[in-house]
């Protein structure tokens, strides 16, 4: 195998392990925006939030990160439905997704000022007994975390589908997606499945989190980092499709590493950029999008 | 021009030109010139944000690359007269228009909660790049620019006035475009976008031209504020803090009028300067100015001079109706929503 | 009589569910066409369609002989195909007047020239007298009831001097006098030399005025003919009352 082939393939690899934990992130956000119409930009810091509780469940009590999930799943639902009554539903109709925006991107900086406040703004990271082991095939190496973190991703979003799919909630929340005011006609409780819909984005965040702080070290200004790329991916996705999150997740994580090991780091975080401009260019309303720009 | 707003801006511009010639402290002249560069940068933001209806999170990679493009200008050039780094800044906001108007043209074909989405990223990247390209940009270390070579007693002159320009072509902008087609325009997209192009307003252009003037401005109180810092790192350069600023001065005063901005402006930077004072450089600073933020967003969303008018306009419209009749024909609006509520798509009707 | 606007084979589907499915369709020049059918019949796509604020997945559509097909909303009101909307929408914040200008077509040239310059006041004023509504020109456009709205509204596509006029369904959510109103000013218009497409389910108003009409079934065009024999017609009565 030539160094150049051995490192696309390494890219490759690195990019669908990490996509999962991508795709696990963004298809919080994009739930959020389809059931509410909310950009969530504190969606970042919700997952940093998280990664910081399971750091702390396991620095000072020795849980495991992936054991704890369950419960800080239950704190960050519990948030998320707080920050949806208190800061999301007093604002008025009528221009609500222009403040709506600006409201989350207060919330994220509220949180972060709170997270570099009890946890300073140093770097931490969950650094567990097997945070740097991994597996070598044919050449190829697969980092235990970043396998554990794929899985995992994995069946969160499976729990996530099902939920979706298989619930009364579920089809009342892809009912408000789909149409809010015939949902509301067929009984459907808007204002409730809002302020639900918003803490289950939350919690997304907590499994995510967690094993966000296995794979890299991070701070309260973590965020920023986070939510850029999150929200590439929702847009290329199409807003409100979590399907399409988590195809756009995967590729824009797999072009991303690809550009990281095959060029260099510097333009990696360009890519998704590039992506987004050009996928806007050609389809305005995402991969999987299906709202045009109408009048209806 | 009405006589009242006439004597209102002159007096106003009067007394911001003056003001150096009083000999305040240094402390008040910095302070001054942070304040003028906000109400200059939220006056151009307004333009996008307030009067297009387009709310830009990423303003502040257009700020940062008015002071990248000044500090790299003087890598190769030299000061002398120590005038030179406002000569370019013209340039530097070409630059920016230039770079920005491809990016709005793709950004603005969406809807405004994307194009928000956009901004933000763009900021984030043209972060990153600042850090990453360090051959070019000095990365983490930051670049230097020459020392201002002004005397110590009228140190702050050049760049209060400089901003004071800025500020006041700004709102001179502001001002034509209200008065013009462009702001005949700009009300419609704002109201309802999709019936303002069908009913053949120029939607696309108008919208990427406002942006393009829009971050031109922004660029250029970059390029001063680089020169006055004498540094300039990515870290501050593309700071969120810095598009937060502009959004919530504009909020705070009234998104879409000529005054707003400069009113929030004038009200947060001394305050923000003040908390930080109050709270050193901690970080309670940050949840107090979430704080502070938020409370604007919930209490007042329409900001200070739109609830002023309002409250002007109903009680005249209460002492009016005392005298006339009320309007004839009041049928209430049966079928639909209100008219700029969006409904959503999809289906057959 | 020739034909003003054809359309051939228009097809729009959302999801699966086929709004619009291979509809073809003429509106004849100095016609006041209505288009009729059932709720969830495709008309409002259709109106979405021909105006291009929706792009057709298939089909072709002439204006005035020349192919419009995939035309956004700006350039068919440019060429004079124009329309109005159901929930009759004005830009509220500006003044009945401004309402008017906005919409009275200017050139890239014109952009820095005033808000309302005095021939656009002028123009303006006509139209006002027309509908008569020259007492509120100065207030704003959220001041006025819903159905001097929807005058309003269609007052203000008129600036442009329109060949076509689409109607979507004007006589909704306003009172007897002002559906007289808006049907005298719709025949006023139209004994100018404007042609009209009308959907709408007031269908006394529809019959008194409309000529020929053309009935839309699940997405398809059924019927196409004079008033007096859409009730006759088999196919129309099975569209409304299902089988």
């Amino acid at each position: 195998m030539t160094g150049s082939v051995h490192a696309l393939i390494q890219g490759v690899v690195l990019g669908i392990l990490t996509g999962g934990v991508y795709a696990l992130m963004a298809s919080g956000q994009t739930l959020i925006f389809g059931i509410m119409k909310v950009v969530n930009l504190a969606q970042g810091a919700l997952v940093i939030l998280a990664a910081y509780l399971s750091y702390t469940l396991f620095t000072s009590f020795g849980l495991d990160p992936l054991l704890t999930i369950p419960l800080t799943t239950v704190i960050m639902f519990g948030l998320g439905v707080v920050i949806q009554l208190v800061f999301l539903r007093p604002l008025k109709r009528e221009d609500s997704a222009q403040l709506s925006l600006l409201v989350t991107f207060a919330v994220a900086l509220l949180l972060e000022g709170f997270m570099s406040v009890v946890w300073k703004t140093t770097y931490r990271s969950t650094n567990t007994d097997y945070a740097n082991s991994s597996w070598t095939f044919w050449g190829i190496q697969f980092t235990v975390v970043r396998v554990v973190a794929f899985v995992l991703s994995l069946v969160a979003l499976g729990l996530l589908f099902l939920l979706l799919n298989r619930t009364k909630f579920g089809r009342a929340v892809r009912a408000t997606v789909q149409n809010p005011m015939s949902a509301e006609l067929l009984g459907v409780e808007s204002k409730r499945v809002a302020a639900l819909g918003f803490g289950l984005g939350a919690a997304t965040a907590a499994a995510a989190g967690s094993v966000y702080g296995l794979l890299y070290p991070f701070n309260s200004g973590s965020h920023y980092d986070l939510i850029s790329e999150l929200l590439s991916i929702v847009v290329l996705g199409g807003l409100g499709s979590v399907g399409g999150a988590v195809i756009a997740a995967l590729i824009v994580s797999t072009s991303s590493a690809v550009v990281a090991t095959v060029f260099s780091p510097t333009w990696s975080s360009f890519t998704f950029f590039v992506i987004l401009i050009l996928v806007l260019l050609v389809r305005p309303q995402g991969l999987f999008g299906t709202v045009e720009r109408g009048a209806l | 021009m009405s006589i009242r707003s006439l004597v209102r801006g002159g007096v106003f511009v009067a007394a911001l030109m003056a003001l150096p010639l009083l000999g305040f402290e240094h402390w008040v002249l910095n302070l001054m010139i942070f304040t003028l560069m906000y109400a200059a940068m939220s006056s151009a933001w307004n333009l996008v944000g307030g009067f297009a209806g387009y709310p830009s999170l990423g303003h502040a990679a257009f700020f940062g690359l008015g002071a990248y493009f000044v500090g790299l200008w003087f890598q190769h050039h030299a000061v002398v007269t120590g005038y030179e780094p406002f000569l370019v800044l013209p340039i530097a906001g070409l630059i920016a228009a230039v770079v920005g108007f491809p990016i709005a043209w793709i950004a603005m074909r969406t809807r405004a909660d994307v194009f928000a989405i956009v901004t933000i990223t763009l900021l984030f990247v043209a972060q990153t790049l600042a850090f990453n390209l360090d051959s070019l940009t000095g990365g983490a270390q930051g670049l230097a620019m020459p020392t201002p070579p002004f005397e110590l007693a009228r140190f702050e002159w050049p760049f209060y006035y400089a901003m004071l320009w800025i500020l006041l072509a700004s709102m001179g902008i502001t001002y034509l475009s209200m008065r013009s087609k462009v702001g005949l325009s700009l009300d419609a997209i704002r109201a309802d976008e999709d019936k303002a192009l069908g009913v053949g307003v120029h939607v696309q252009g108008v919208k990427v031209l406002s942006f393009s003037i829009s971050v031109a401005l922004v660029a250029m109180a970059g390029g001063v504020w680089a020169y006055y810092e004498t540094f300039t790192y990515p870290q501050f350069a593309f700071d969120p803090i810095i598009t937060i600023g502009m959004v919530l001065m504009c909020f705070l005063g009234g998104r879409g009028t000529l005054w707003g901005p400069v009113i929030g402006a004038f009200i947060l930077v001394p305050g923000q300067q003040y908390l930080a004072y109050r709270l050193g450089g901690s970080q309670f600073y940050l949840i107090a100015y979430a704080g502070v933020f938020l409370l604007i967003m919930l209490l007042m969303p329409r900001g200070i001079l739109p609830t002023i008018a309002d409250r002007v306009r109903r009680r005249r419209a209460i002492a009016a109706s005392s005298e006339g009749p009320p309007p004839a024909d009041a049928s209430p609006p049966t079928a639909g929503p209100g008219s700029n509520v969006p409904v959503p798509s999809g289906g057959a009707a | 009589m020739t034909a003003l606007l054809e359309i051939v084979g228009a097809r729009k589907a959302f999801g699966g569910v086929r709004a619009v499915d291979d509809c073809s369709l003429t509106v004849e020049e100095g016609s006041i066409t209505a288009l009729i059918g059932p709720n969830g019949s495709g008309k409002t796509t259709l109106f979405n369609l021909i105006t291009g604020y929706l792009k057709a997945d298939g089909g072709e559509f002439r204006f005035r002989g020349r192919d419009v097909t995939g035309s956004d909303p700006g350039r068919l009101y440019r060429q004079g195909l124009t329309r109005t909307f159901q929930q009759a929408r004005v830009f509220p914040h500006m003044t009945v007047t401004e309402n008017l200008v906005v919409a009275g077509g200017y050139s890239w040239r014109d952009l820095l020239v005033p808000r309302v310059l005095g021939r656009d006041r002028s123009r303006a004023d006509v139209l006002l007298e027309e509908f008569r509504m020259t007492h509120v020109a100065e207030l704003p456009a959220s001041e006025l009831s819903y159905g001097q709205r929807k005058l309003l509204e269609f007052a203000a596509v008129l600036m442009s001097e329109p060949r076509l006029v689409l109607l979507d369904e004007p006589t909704a959510g306003v009172n007897p006098v002002m559906i007289d109103t808006m049907e005298r000013h719709i025949r006023e218009r139209h004994a100018a030399g404007v042609t009209f497409l009308v959907v709408e389910h007031d269908m006394q108003f529809v019959m008194r005025l409309c000529d020929p009409v053309v009935v839309l079934d699940n997405g398809k065009e059924i019927f196409s003919g004079p008033p007096s024999e859409v009730q006759q017609n088999p196919l129309v009565l099975d569209a409304y009352l299902g089988t």
